[in-house]
């Protein structure tokens, strides 16, 4: 015991010493990230195949979404993900201010992700009635494809809904991050709490990133694509 | 600690190379390349998640099991679309086969 007491704050006596109990720990967070992978990967496996059966009204619905919104919030989140990077850098190096003042910001940015989703989108298509299930009207100018548009906007809002909830469980465990940041929790030694939020936060990312130009690109946005 | 500690230099490097992809898929977009929108969009997102995964979420410096293991969900990912494809595309084929030319108005339907 004594051995184990001479240990860095954060230690468990299960592991040969903190290199290990890092590496467990960020193995065993891929681990989750890939069930995750799988989880959206369903969603993703659904759309792809019925983008190829309907695709025409695919590009009506993807026409409808305003790519600068989609593009304005990938930046947003990239943005968050440098933030939660610099987070763990600020608490590798020893410096806690800085470890909490960029976790907020990547709070801030989160917050800003999901207010520009939510009032100039969402609220945008309820108002134009294309929510499924809420008043949705399909428009005599779409034509035959227009049958299939709701189909586009299901994929729409489940997609990015999964998406905002992750969000929103990620600010969530920012929020306790900060706290305990500021409590001076994290050292260069002990630090692993942050690291495999990071992994968290990183993925979300990367799920945005193939959403944006899945939703709101493809297909291409030149004149005479779609409609 | 062995821990390999990333500089900022590099993150804001990554967060630099991100920002522009992102304005060059969203450029690309409005350029017409038939077919090869879908390729281009797809590629760009492709990099963009490499530079996140390899850098951001550190893994260029793990260990082979992170790898191994990151490799390991891909794969079944992979599984899970093809799949799902062989059984969705092969379903409407023609009763009556005449040739390869049948497969024409199903690659149409993806591009």
């Amino acid at each position: 015991m004594a051995i184990h007491n001479a240990h860095a704050q954060g230690f468990a006596h299960q592991f040969e010493d903190m290199e290990q109990q890092r590496e467990a720990g960020s193995l065993g967070m891929w681990v989750f990230l890939l069930t995750e992978m799988m989880f959206f990967g369903g969603l993703f496996a659904t759309y792809i195949v019925y983008r190829a059966l309907y695709l025409p009204s695919f590009e009506i619905g993807s026409h409808l979404l305003e790519v600068r919104f989609g593009a304005l919030n990938t930046a947003v989140l990239i943005g968050s993900s440098l933030t939660m990077a610099l987070a763990i850098h600020s608490a590798q190096i020893g410096k806690r201010g800085a470890q909490v003042g960029f976790l907020i910001t990547t709070m801030i940015l989160g917050a800003a992700f999901l207010f520009i989703k939510f009032t100039f989108e969402w609220h945008h298509d309820y108002i134009e009635h294309l929510v499924p299930g809420f008043g949705f009207v399909i428009r005599p100018e779409w034509g035959a494809p227009g049958a299939h548009v709701p189909m586009f906007f299901c994929f729409y809002f489940f997609m990015t809904g999964l998406h905002a909830l992750h969000m929103i469980i990620g600010i969530g465990i920012l929020t306790v991050l900060t706290i305990l940041a500021h409590r001076g929790r994290f050292t260069p030694q002990y630090h692993s709490p942050l690291e495999v939020s990071g992994l968290y936060w990183h993925f979300v990312d990367i799920v945005w990133i193939f959403l944006f130009p899945l939703l709101y690109l493809i297909g291409g946005r030149y004149a005479g694509s779609g409609h | 600690m062995s821990e390999h500690i990333v500089s900022v230099k590099i993150y804001v490097g990554i967060f630099v190379a991100l920002l522009c992809l992102t304005a060059l898929t969203t450029g690309v977009a409005y350029i017409d390349l038939g077919a090869f929108n879908t390729v281009a969009a797809l590629a760009i997102a492709v990099v963009k998640m490499l530079l996140v995964v390899l850098f951001f979420m550190h893994v260029k410096y793990s260990g082979g099991l992170t790898k191994v293991f990151i490799l390991a969900g891909v794969l079944f990912f992979a599984i899970l679309v093809t799949l799902t494809l062989a059984d969705e595309l092969t379903r409407h084929w023609s009763p009556t086969p005449t040739g390869w030319g049948t497969l024409a108005p199903l690659l149409s339907r993806f591009f």
